[in-house]
């Protein structure tokens, strides 16, 4: 069987998951070892006026109590926003302080104004309720539209009205005139909710100080360990680079959670160095929900215009986005350049503006949460296209197929170039597959059993496979977004790929090494990938944006055509032929059109001899090559969903969800199904499910899951997923990434077919039943 | 969530007055009050366990009397640290009207509550806020209309 490009090669790594053998990192126990407890805020806003230490100082088995000021006393760093935004008047955002550990003030519920060090976790959790935190507590605000309104508490002393920044893309006055002189015009609110993100294994860091060497390890649940050390160590000052490893483990789950370094991993760090102890920290669910970042918030207006015939006009959008109270270290970006420039969506639209105003709040922060700016982005057009189609009596897939662009290259006018891609091709395939035809029959069938069926679309683009470096530089990014990889042919022919990208439930274990044995014609198994510990692998920036094939995977095949190419020439010189006439197949390396061949083992053992090499060659076989993208990738696809409402009720049932992709190349289908399964699930639990809700206090109260409600198996269709695909010019493999693209492209199909259902437009996510309900009685 | 009562005690109303600023009147008819102090005429410090959804507190509180309009009315404030559970507000609003040998006891209440317990609890804050606040008229009721009960079982 094949295991190459294409094959639904079976997961090497879900042997040890499933058996219950992974290694993460609460599972990492050092011969040292202490645990740390937070002291977090129940107040949403406050003064800190004192802490009282003594009671838990004096508890038996507590190391330490240490706060704020001792850790900004020792020269650790505030935690910083890594891209800078621009506010349209020139001025640069308002970044307010975040220290690890609050000083001054607490600024959302979960802040920590303290940690405790103990000798085990439930002494530290004990010990922690000790230690008394004087708090003169301050009004607070939740809601981003109230925190931008005269007289709102301040959150930040450097950001006046609570405004981070006042940033904005595109053309207004053209887009102004554009919408004046359009033959209809649609306008909508449109609220993109707030997200938990939940991975299935909750954040964790051991942290270990070894005062002999006065280096640092740290074993955290971190999508991409590199980067945290670069930050740890450039930003946070707590310890230099050549001074501190970070591995990165087994990790369940990350959906952009686990990208950001927290105030635990840099508290961990630190108090390992105070106390002499490896420090532990695991996350409990509820510690998740205020302490791991939120994704989404966005309160927007929007406008489209329409010429006579249907073609889109002009687009005016208006964003407020929630950052809760510190910018955590993407967030900056993710309502700017990973939104505002998807806003053109797979249509040929010439004018386009955004604005959009981030805001503080008494929140946890809010950053990158699987998709990132772009579901928001594709909500908001979808909903839009849906709305205008049926304000202007048009069938909607007609009316996105009169705007589809379908000329490549094709520049935005909000900076994206797409590339490649076949928007009708994606809608056809999506229609058949979902029997369009059949739907009045079925929606007529419905009826009689007392039923209200719809159907809704959702023609998504995003953009993947971050980023050009230069490009995403001169955007403010304070990083580059290339990746690298390494390639070690032993001498006996295994090899080892030591990757930047980190897999945390992505299966970059199988999917990688299919590449690898399909180019050197080796078994599978002989493969092994190494990622996520910044002391064997050389560099890398890590696992988000669904990067991992389009960058990732590039790097390999960049490391792998050096590799090739010393391969040719030992073979050349041990069997006496040209370069050009070797050839890799079979397990072996061979002169074409000959029977002479060396195995693949004997090249690799050639190479590590170094009895017989070209001369000048260097002895070994290892590789490696960084890649920098040359452009971002731009999956797509049409998302088909039908739903049934009991309109007594107003209990939905999707009835049939149906994807039409374009991935480009596809490595793996299996794990691509997979992915998308996931993405959808995700997608679905925000339309339908999902919800964090704040009350005007700022107390979170959906902060279990008794009141956040996950998607579970029930609540899910199965889902009839298809691909129809163009291969990406722009990278080795013609990839473009499917991690992220079930989450952007599904929650606007869901919302279409239930307000195509119960004949009303007033619904905003989630759709629970009592929010279709109440909308159904709306609209009688 | 405010919340409204009205009660008819069987006795004058500046003994009902009276018992609203008894502290031992108070912490027999506060429910779940291990102890109280009188600090001055007009604060106090308890200790009160409460139990909201699955989260039980006990909550190191000060409560103070405030609005005083003697014999009449009162406002009664009550705020609890309940460790790493967050905490309590909760205020109630008392008038006392004379009718004849008796007195009509009106209240009308309100609680907030913060960190785990908002966020653990917050489905039943308001229930559990009702429950305390007629628990507590309930028992002053009862206690002016009959101070010594006998021992339930």
């Amino acid at each position: 069987m094949s295991t190459g490009i294409g094959a639904r090669v079976k997961r090497k790594e879900d042997k040890r998951f499933i058996t219950g053998k992974g290694k993460y990192t609460d599972d990492v126990r050092s011969e040292n070892q202490a645990y740390a407890a937070f002291v977090r805020s129940p107040h949403a806003h406050a003064k800190i006026k004192g802490i009282d230490k003594s009671a838990a100082l004096a508890m038996e088995g507590v190391i330490d109590v240490l706060d704020g000021h001792q850790l900004t006393g020792d020269g650790i760093g505030n935690i910083i926003c890594g891209w800078a935004i621009t506010s349209k008047d020139g001025s640069a955002m308002n970044m307010g302080a975040w220290s690890a550990l609050a000083t001054e003030k607490v600024r959302y519920v979960g802040d920590a104004a303290a940690v405790v060090i103990a000798e085990t976790q439930a002494l530290a959790r004990i010990a922690a309720e000790a230690v008394e935190v004087d708090y003169e507590v301050l009004p607070a605000v939740s809601n981003a539209k109230k925190a931008l309104a005269d007289g709102a508490p301040e959150i930040h002393d450097n950001a006046p009205g609570n405004l981070i920044y006042d940033w904005e893309i595109g053309e207004e006055a053209a887009t102004d005139a554009a919408l004046s002189e359009a033959a209809h015009v649609t306008e909508m609110e449109i609220t993109n909710n707030r997200l938990s993100p939940n991975p299935m294994e909750p954040r964790s860091a051991v942290a270990t100080y070894d005062a002999a060497e006065e280096h640092y390890t740290l074993y955290t649940t971190s999508q991409n360990p590199h980067v945290a050390r670069l930050v740890l160590s450039a930003f946070y000052q707590v310890a230099p680079e050549h001074k501190l490893r970070v591995i990165a483990p087994d990790v369940g789950g990350g959906f952009g959670s686990k990208i950001y370094i927290y105030p635990e991993e840099i508290t961990c760090l630190w108090a390992s160095m105070k106390t002499n102890r490896s420090v532990k920290w695991t996350s409990d669910r509820s510690e998740a929900f205020i302490t791991d970042a939120h994704g989404r918030d966005h309160i927007s207006t929007a406008k489209m215009g329409f010429d006579a015939d249907g073609r889109i006009t002009g687009f005016k959008v208006d964003t407020i986005a929630n950052f809760g109270a510190y910018m955590s270290l993407f967030s900056s970006a993710v309502p700017t350049y990973l939104y505002a420039t998807l806003l053109s969506g797979q249509y040929d639209i010439q004018n386009i503006h955004c604005n959009v105003r981030a805001v503080y709040t008494n929140t946890v922060p809010v950053d990158a949460y699987r998709g990132a700016g772009r579901p928001e982005a594709c909500y908001l057009i979808e909903r839009m296209m849906e709305t205008a189609a049926r304000e202007m009596g048009k069938d909607p897939s007609e009316l996105r197929r009169a705007n589809f662009v379908r000329e490549f290259p094709h520049q935005t006018p909000v900076i994206m170039a797409y590339d490649a891609g076949d928007f009708d091709a994606n809608l056809d395939q999506a229609r058949e597959a979902a029997d369009v035809a059949g739907f009045p029959a079925r929606k007529e069938e419905a009826a009689k059993r007392g039923k209200l069926r719809g159907l809704g679309y959702s023609s998504y683009i995003e953009a993947c496979g971050i980023a050009p470096s230069a490009a995403v530089g001169s955007l403010g990014a304070g990083v580059g977004l290339w990746e690298s990889a390494e390639v070690r042919v032993n001498p006996v022919g295994t090899i080892e790929i030591l990757t930047g990208s980190h897999s945390h439930g992505q299966g970059h274990e199988t999917t990688f090494a299919q590449i690898v044995a399909e180019r050197f014609s080796i078994p599978i198994e002989n493969v092994s990938i190494v990622h996520g510990d910044t002391d064997k692998v050389q560099f890398g920036m890590g696992t988000y944006g669904s990067r991992s094939g389009a960058v990732g995977m590039s790097a390999i095949v960049k490391a792998m055509d050096k590799v090739e190419a010393k391969v040719r020439k030992i073979a050349a010189h041990v069997l006496e032929a040209s370069e050009d006439d070797i050839v890799i197949e079979g397990g072996e390396v061979k002169v074409k059109g000959t029977d002479k061949a060396m195995g693949w083992h004997e090249v690799g053992l050639s190479a590590y001899t170094a009895h017989n090499l070209p001369p000048d060659m260097e002895p070994g076989l290892k590789e490696s090559a960084f890649y920098d993208p040359a452009n971002f990738t731009f999956p797509a696809g049409a998302y088909i969903c039908e739903v049934e409402v009991d309109p007594e009720t107003g209990v939905t049932e999707i009835v049939r969800f149906t994807a039409s992709d374009d991935f480009g190349t596809i490595i793996n289908p299996m794990i691509v199904e997979g992915q998308v399964h996931g993405g959808i699930a995700q997608g679905i639990g925000q339309a339908m499910l999902e919800q964090v809700v704040y009350d005007d206090d700022g107390q979170l109260i959906t902060g279990s899951y008794m009141d956040y409600t996950m998607p579970r198996a029930a609540d899910l269709p199965f889902y009839d997923v298809h691909h129809a695909s163009t291969i990406c010019p722009n990278n080795p493999l013609g990839m473009k990434g499917c991690g992220e693209a079930g989450a952007i492209g599904s929650p606007p199909a869901v919302i279409n077919a239930i307000t195509d259902a119960i004949g009303s437009n007033t619904l905003a996510m989630p759709a629970t039943p009592h929010a279709v309900w109440s909308a159904l009685q709306a609209a009688q | 969530m405010d919340m409204t009562g009205e009660y008819r005690i069987a006795a004058p109303r500046d003994a009902v007055w009276a018992a609203l600023n008894d502290v031992d009147v108070l912490e027999v008819c506060i429910p779940g009050c291990e102890e109280i102090h009188q600090d001055s005429p007009t604060t106090m410090t308890a200790k009160v366990v409460q139990k909201i959804g699955p989260v039980k507190a006990r909550f190191d509180g000060a409560i103070e009397l405030l609005n005083i309009e003697a014999p009449a009315s009162y406002t009664i404030k009550g705020e609890g640290q309940g460790g790493v559970a967050g905490f309590a507000k909760g205020s109630a609003d008392v008038t006392l009207e004379e009718d004849g040998d008796e007195t009509v006891l009106r209240y009308e209440a309100r609680a907030q509550v913060g960190g785990k317990l908002a966020r653990l609890g917050s489905r039943l804050i308001d229930a559990t806020a009702k429950k305390v606040a007629t628990q507590f008229f309930n028992n002053f009721q009862q206690h002016l209309n009959d101070p010594d009960p006998p021992e339930d079982g």
